[in-house]
């Protein structure tokens, strides 16, 4: 029926379910970090916020993609037993916090292909990925207004604000075109509806992109500007393996650990 | 952070309520930052429906020094309170 390399829709749907729940769930542990230490209690409050709609989130998608899977395996062995290489989240969501200008454009950045994907997926011809997208798109819709305006008031803040904000961008800007390129399970899931090619979406986070960084006075890199890739299919930059041997030491000190 | 970040009182209007209330304050650098401020800090567990904020030095109080000049006078008159009429049933918000 189709040619042997390419994924079976069930397993692909898995894939791609898996890869939104990752986003997810990565961005939120990096976010979870700043907890109590945010430069301001609004902002403290705000981030972790972000962070517990980002787990409900990741919670939804990896539920799923468990019950896709059929192996038995569960959400929470989903989070905590896989290995960076079994993470198909993208580099851009693994990055460090670094510092607030950072925290910021990594969030800017995510939440703005974050909205345009999820407002394509509420149209998804699978119901469980169009609910799990709607309800989150309304977490999201806030998320990408509450960043934007961030984003405009820090770059068109103090000289200190803008230079940092400037930084950030020029730094992670080599992050972002991994969002908008597909591979086989991209091509799986969008031509039978299910998922959303990703390629579709970068017109439009450009438009956006360049509109806010536009009135925050700083400059958009090149578009063309050389990217990144290798998190959708599981090689990570150096800052996962970290990542997750925090976030999973309590399960694998004490497997099976309930509290 | 005062200079840049003034201060701002929030008031909420409830799921069920029929008026804004003060339900506290915080720092924000202008009026949408303050409203989406405010959204995080107050609003996160359904709380409302509504978000009024307002620059603290804008908000004029009464000096608690005037408060028998302004409120004591009535205590001794009852006639001047309305306890006196049978409300209907029906009138639950009074």
């Amino acid at each position: 029926m189709s040619a042997p390399s390419a994924p079976s829709t069930h397993s692909a749907t898995a894939s791609y379910v898996r890869r939104l729940g990752d986003n997810a769930l990565i961005l939120s542990q990096r976010l979870s970090e700043w907890c109590g230490k945010g430069p301001a209690l609004e902002e403290d409050m705000a981030l972790t916020n972000v962070a517990l709609d980002l787990i409900g989130q990741a919670r939804l998608w990896l539920s799923y993609a468990a019950e896709l899977e059929g192996t038995g395996r569960t959400e929470d062995q989903l989070a905590f037993l896989r290995d960076a290489h079994q993470f198909h989240n993208l580099l851009l969501v693994e990055q460090p916090n670094g510092n607030y200008a950072n925290t910021l454009v990594r969030q800017f950045f995510f939440d703005v292909g974050h909205y345009f994907q999820l407002n394509a997926l509420s149209q998804s011809t699978n119901p469980r990925i169009a609910e799990i997208a709607q309800k989150s798109l309304k977490e999201v819709t806030y998320h990408v207004r509450r960043s934007s305006d961030l984003i405009v008031r820090l770059g068109d803040g103090t000289e200190l604000s803008h230079r940092m904000l400037q930084q950030a961008v020029d730094h992670l800007w080599m992050y972002t075109g991994e969002m908008f390129s597909g591979d086989a399970i991209d091509v799986a899931v969008a031509t039978d509806g299910t998922g959303v090619a990703p390629e579709s979406l970068r017109e439009q986070w450009m438009q956006h992109v360049a509109e806010i960084l536009q009135a925050g006075t700083l400059q958009m890199p090149a578009a063309d500007a050389w990217m990144q890739s290798g998190g959708k299919q599981g090689r990570h930059s150096e800052h996962l393996g970290y990542l997750l041997a925090e976030m999973q030491f309590l399960q694998r000190a004490y497997p099976g650990a309930k509290w | 952070m005062s200079k840049e970040w003034p201060l701002w009182e929030v008031f909420i209007r409830s799921q069920h309520g029929l008026a804004h209330k003060h339900v506290g304050s915080l720092h924000a650098p202008d009026a949408e930052m303050a409203i989406n401020n405010a959204r995080d800090v107050y609003t996160r567990r359904n709380e409302g429906v509504g978000i009024w904020v307002v620059r603290a030095a804008d908000i004029v109080s009464s000096s608690p020094g005037d408060k028998s000049a302004l409120f004591d006078p009535a205590n001794s008159k009852v006639y001047r309170h309305p306890t006196f009429f049978p409300m209907p049933e029906e009138l639950k918000n009074l």
